[in-house]
């Protein structure tokens, strides 16, 4: 069975532009360059994506009761936040922290073995919301009227900036990989007008007889493709790679533990080389009909 | 008729390079066109290629008018026509062999087979077949390109200053095989300012000789 034109290899006897090593390679090294940053990028965005959605859900179901009360008077406050909140629509539960669980969260910072109960800390009452939602607005001016000392956190000043800079840091990593599909674009259209001018003779012993545009064109499409798909590939391979290393090295829970894959998302890495190669069948058909159209 | 000027004209960059060309060039007819070096005849051969398209008066190839052809039309009408230059090119990556099949390969229309064995035997070239064309003596080029002009049985032969570059007896060679195929029914137009050439072929062969003078493309002196 005949394989397509475009899949035959350019080393093929009937091949009737002359190979060129030098540009070959850089052409196959610039590919794999823009593919393993591409990958990158994506993994960037895709993390970046995760963690904005992730943030998101995690805080917008939750919100919390500081309450600060006189010494002897906390337990009292406490009763009255959670009696206020257990008769609040929209509110699904509502617990006050023990003392482990305050220590639990104040252990990064302050260290193990910290004596919570000597320090001057307000009582965190966690509250977990219903389906429905909760009117904040009115729950804050019922808590500052029944109970001075306790101040509803919604989380909303944290979420949402935390929110739109991962939505920002997704839409730098989408642009980073347009950027680079259009640099690929550039590159490869730079490297078939070059060859294009250096096979000058070659297009006009084949113009004389009678080779159409499109079949001249289709000799520098096809090398161009097959140069392009395979240093994209090995760029995606060794990008993927990295991806993968970077994503199981990292052990502390920072922000950048998400980077990386996830599932199906590891096929869209896999896409890489098949757009990289359409980016340069287009970029390549492009330039070369658009130079042979200049020539008579 | 396979090659009809009405008026045809044409020129660079405003400077008028042929005009008033009025001809009519009959399928199997043999023509020489003769003229000082930059007198326009390799303007006129590129005319009939289509490598150049008339500005004014109308031109047809094979029956079509090239000024309203598309390129791809262009391409397919020149694969019905060879052409030798003096100075003939060829794909130097390729063997000969390969270099002769163009016109039959390119667009996939056939693949050569025992006739290309023929034709370079017919050329002098069949022990030449694997060679790379910078391999290859002035002769063996000019036959070279005159084996890739024909191979897709072209109806016309155009050949510019073909033997420009080659011996007296390269040259008569040449020549020979040129008559041959219009023998056997091509039509040939040759653009030379070789005299003896157009003698020698007009002993052969009823060849029309056509000159270019001021631009313009007349019937040659009766002495030629």
């Amino acid at each position: 069975m005949r394989l397509p034109s475009l899949f035959r290899t350019e080393r093929s006897p009937g091949s009737v532009v002359p190979p060129s090593g030098f540009t070959a390679r850089l052409l196959v090294l610039t590919a794999a360059a823009m593919a393993f940053l591409a990958v990158f990028s994506l993994a960037l965005a895709l993390a970046a994506g995760r963690m904005a959605e992730r943030w998101s859900q995690a805080l917008s179901q939750t919100a919390t009761v500081r309450i600060m009360a006189h010494q002897g008077e906390e337990a009292a406050a406490t009763r009255a936040v959670l009696a206020i909140l257990e008769t609040t629509p929209g509110i699904a539960a509502a617990r006050a922290l023990t003392l482990k669980e305050q220590r639990a969260l104040l252990e990064p910072w302050l260290g193990p073995g910290l004596a919570v109960e000597s320090l001057p800390l307000p009582q965190l009452v966690e509250v977990t919301e219903a389906a429905s939602g909760f009117d904040a607005e009115g729950l804050r001016l019922r808590l500052a009227a029944e109970v001075p000392g306790a101040v509803l956190d919604d989380h909303t000043r944290w979420r949402r900036p935390l929110a739109a800079a991962a939505g920002r840091l997704r839409a730098f990593g989408l642009l980073a990989v347009a950027l680079i599909t259009v640099a690929l674009a550039a590159l490869v259209t730079l490297a078939a007008q070059s060859a294009l001018a250096a096979n000058a003779q070659v297009i006009e012993v084949l113009r004389l007889v009678g080779a159409r545009d499109v079949t001249i064109a289709r000799a520098f499409t096809r090398r161009f493709t097959l140069r392009t798909l395979a240093g994209a590939g090995a760029g995606t391979a060794l990008g993927m790679l990295g991806v993968w290393m970077v994503r199981t090295r990292a052990g502390e829970e920072v922000v950048l533990t998400g980077l990386g894959f996830e599932g199906a998302q590891w096929a869209l890495a896999l896409l890489i080389p098949p757009m990289a190669g359409v980016v340069a069948f287009w970029a390549t058909r492009t330039a070369a009909l658009a130079s042979l159209r200049r020539i008579t | 008729m396979v090659i009809a000027f009405q008026q045809a004209a044409c020129g660079y960059g405003g400077t008028m390079l042929l005009s008033q060309i009025d001809l009519d060039v009959a399928p199997g007819s043999f023509h020489f066109l003769t003229g000082p070096s930059g007198s326009g005849k390799t303007s006129f051969l590129k005319l009939c290629y289509m490598e150049l398209r008339p500005s004014h008066g109308s031109l047809r190839i094979l029956g079509e008018d090239v000024r309203a052809m598309s390129r791809d039309r262009v391409a397919a009408t020149r694969r019905r026509i060879g052409v030798i230059h003096q100075n003939c090119q060829f794909l130097d990556h390729l063997p000969l062999d390969a270099n002769i099949a163009l016109p039959l390969t390119i667009e996939g229309d056939s693949a050569p087979g025992a006739d290309l064995d023929d034709l370079l035997s017919w050329v002098g070239l069949g022990h030449r077949r694997g060679a790379l064309p910078p391999e290859l003596s002035g002769g063996e080029r000019q036959r070279a390109a005159l084996a890739r002009a024909v191979i897709g049985q072209p109806e016309i032969i155009l050949a510019d200053e073909p033997t420009g570059n080659i011996d007296w007896d390269m040259a008569r060679r040449l020549l020979h095989l040129l008559i041959e195929l219009n023998r056997m029914g091509r039509t040939v137009l040759i653009a030379t300012h070789d005299l003896a050439l157009i003698r020698a072929a007009k002993s052969e062969v009823a060849a029309r000789v056509l000159r270019i003078r001021g631009g313009q493309v007349q019937p040659a002196a009766a002495d030629l």
